[in-house]
């Protein structure tokens, strides 16, 4: 006689073990989004005129104007491809020893703390937030956004570098430890080789989103690409609108396949 | 001549992993390290270095205290003393020489190993290294790009390097095939032999220890209990060392191996001539 083993099997429940408790929090969350849909107050003559303004923003996406404000628009242009070069230059220059610092394998626990909190600060703060912030203290223009960017920069980079770091071969440094070198010694060739290709591609994925955060933080003041299109969306003009809009995708893609090319060339 | 006194390790967990290992090992003398897993070997040689810093005890290298010594004096201290790695541990997007080259970063300032720059000295020593363990063509390949068994001598080359006055070698061959194994420890032997160096190795191949080894010290539970000569290891050795196990059917099967390669080598021999 042999044993008979069971013919079905139900994956058993990894979230919540208890039965009773899996459906209450289901009808939890399903009364919660009934509640919550019902406080929306939609008003449909409102809707239906906006329709009619973006019918007309449509159309200018289908006839963009290139010509007519071509100048403002090659300006806003070159600025807004300076400042995503220099912010993210300087802001990865910055956030190499902030990183370093920002990992607990190889820094003294007050630097890391005093790293960890920059890097906490450049993160909680949006780029817009920072945009309104810096165009108040200096004024219109680029430099603000270029002080944007690159704050920005440093709590983007500095964090993944860090993490970088901390995951580390750890036998490496400690056979580089281990013939007398020191502390920079050991940076330099345990750890550097082991986080350079990633830091050279991250680096890479930043310029491309400065790129994107420049169109943006220029609705704010901070120059570049974002404030013409705002200047051409409140004069009404959206044919011109339309052909930044369509430049500024044109630009994000090339950055995206090239840096994603160039990142697996680098792997 | 390393003196190690009355050295103890317990970790922050409360686990301790050395008690009062005293040995001494005179120049020279090649040292097997054996024991179970978990039995303190690893722990041992890294408190020589201060890899890992030993709670009690003395380390003397030829009269220096290294216990207790500041930051930069260890450091200085460290250079006296070359380790090899299980799974070698060479960094390995740099390149064979920079590996090598890495055992000089003691003697050197900071901008001659950042630039790469080392005195003349240094690369000369570096190739004479690289051909004593035969890879000197292989200087300019990354070291990820080499087989186990020439890493493993590219750690041996990054150890000598540093001109040392001992050698601790962690599990050098826990990665390798028999006979690579026997190639690495062979070399290992070779030059301690031609520079008088004495070497504490780590070894959990039972066989090969007592192949290579001049002297065999068995740990368990963090204290020493076997210290001899290879053929005093006798079973009952064994036994106090690991615990209950059929020696004599491991030992039997080493020899089948030993048997085997033996033949084999014998007509490798009959198809040259």
């Amino acid at each position: 006689m042999s044993i008979t083993y069971p013919t079905r099997w139900k994956r058993p429940p990894q979230i919540i073990r208890d039965r009773h408790w899996r459906i209450a929090v289901q009808i939890g969350i399903v009364v919660y989004l009934v509640l919550a849909l019902g406080t929306v107050d939609v008003n449909w003559t409102r809707v239906y005129e906006g329709l009619e303004r973006g019918q007309r923003f449509v159309l200018g996406f289908l006839q963009p104007d290139f010509t007519s404000r071509w100048r403002d628009i090659s300006n806003g242009l070159i600025e807004s491809l300076t400042m995503t070069l220099t912010s993210t230059v300087v802001g990865v220059a910055i956030s190499v020893p902030i990183g370093i610092g920002a990992a607990r394998n190889i820094a003294p626990v007050w630097i890391y703390r005093i790293c960890r909190s920059i890097i906490a600060i450049s993160r909680a703060l949006q780029e817009i937030i920072i945009a309104i912030f810096l165009v108040a203290m200096f004024g219109f223009g680029p430099f603000a956004g270029f002080l944007t960017l690159s704050f920005a920069t440093i709590g983007f980079i500095a964090k993944l570098l860090a993490d970088d770091i901390e995951e580390i071969e750890e036998a490496q440094a400690e056979a580089i430890r281990a013939t007398g070198a020191s502390w920079w010694q050991v940076v330099n060739y345990a750890v550097q080789p082991q986080v350079m290709p990633r830091l050279i591609g991250l680096s890479l994925y930043r310029l491309d989103i400065n790129f994107r955060e420049s169109a943006v933080i220029g609705i704010v003041g901070a120059g570049g690409i974002g404030a013409t299109l705002n200047t051409a969306i409140s004069r009404y003009e959206y044919d011109s609108a339309g052909a930044i809009l369509l430049i500024i995708i044109g630009i994000v893609m090339v950055a995206e396949y090239s840096s994603s090319y160039l990142r697996k060339f680098l792997q | 001549m390393l003196i190690l006194d009355a050295l103890s390790k317990t970790y922050k967990t409360g686990d301790t992993a050395l008690s009062d290992v005293s040995l001494t090992v005179p120049k020279g003398q090649i040292m097997g390290l054996i024991g179970p897993s978990g039995a303190g070997k690893s722990t041992l040689i890294r408190c020589i270095n201060r890899l890992v810093e030993p709670t009690g005890g003395k380390v003397l290298l030829n009269d220096v205290d290294l216990v207790g010594l500041g930051k930069r004096e260890l450091r200085q201290q460290r250079r006296r003393i070359g380790m090899i790695f299980q799974e070698y541990a060479l960094v390995e997007r740099l390149t064979v020489m920079e590996n090598v080259l890495s055992g000089r970063l003691g003697y050197v300032p900071f901008w001659r190993s950042y630039l790469r720059r080392f005195p003349a000295e240094d690369i000369t020593r570096a190739y004479a290294l690289l051909d004593r363990v035969g890879l000197l063509e292989h200087a300019d390949k990354r070291a990820d790009a080499l087989s186990g068994g020439q890493r493993q001598r590219v750690g041996i080359a990054r150890a000598l390097a540093q001109d040392p006055e001992l050698l601790l070698v962690d599990e050098p061959t826990a990665s390798l095939d028999p006979k690579t194994s026997r190639q690495i420890m062979r070399l290992l032997i070779e030059i301690c032999a031609e520079r008088g160096l004495p070497a504490i190795v780590n070894i959990h191949d039972v066989p090969l220890a007592q192949q290579f080894m001049q002297r065999i010290v068995g740990l368990r539970a963090g204290r020493v209990v076997f210290d001899g000569p290879p053929d005093l290891l006798t079973q009952d050795a064994l036994t106090t060392i690991y615990g209950e196990e059929d020696w004599n059917a491991m030992r039997k099967g080493d020899e089948e191996q030993s048997a085997a390669e033996a033949d084999a080598r014998e007509r490798l021999a009959a198809l040259v001539v």
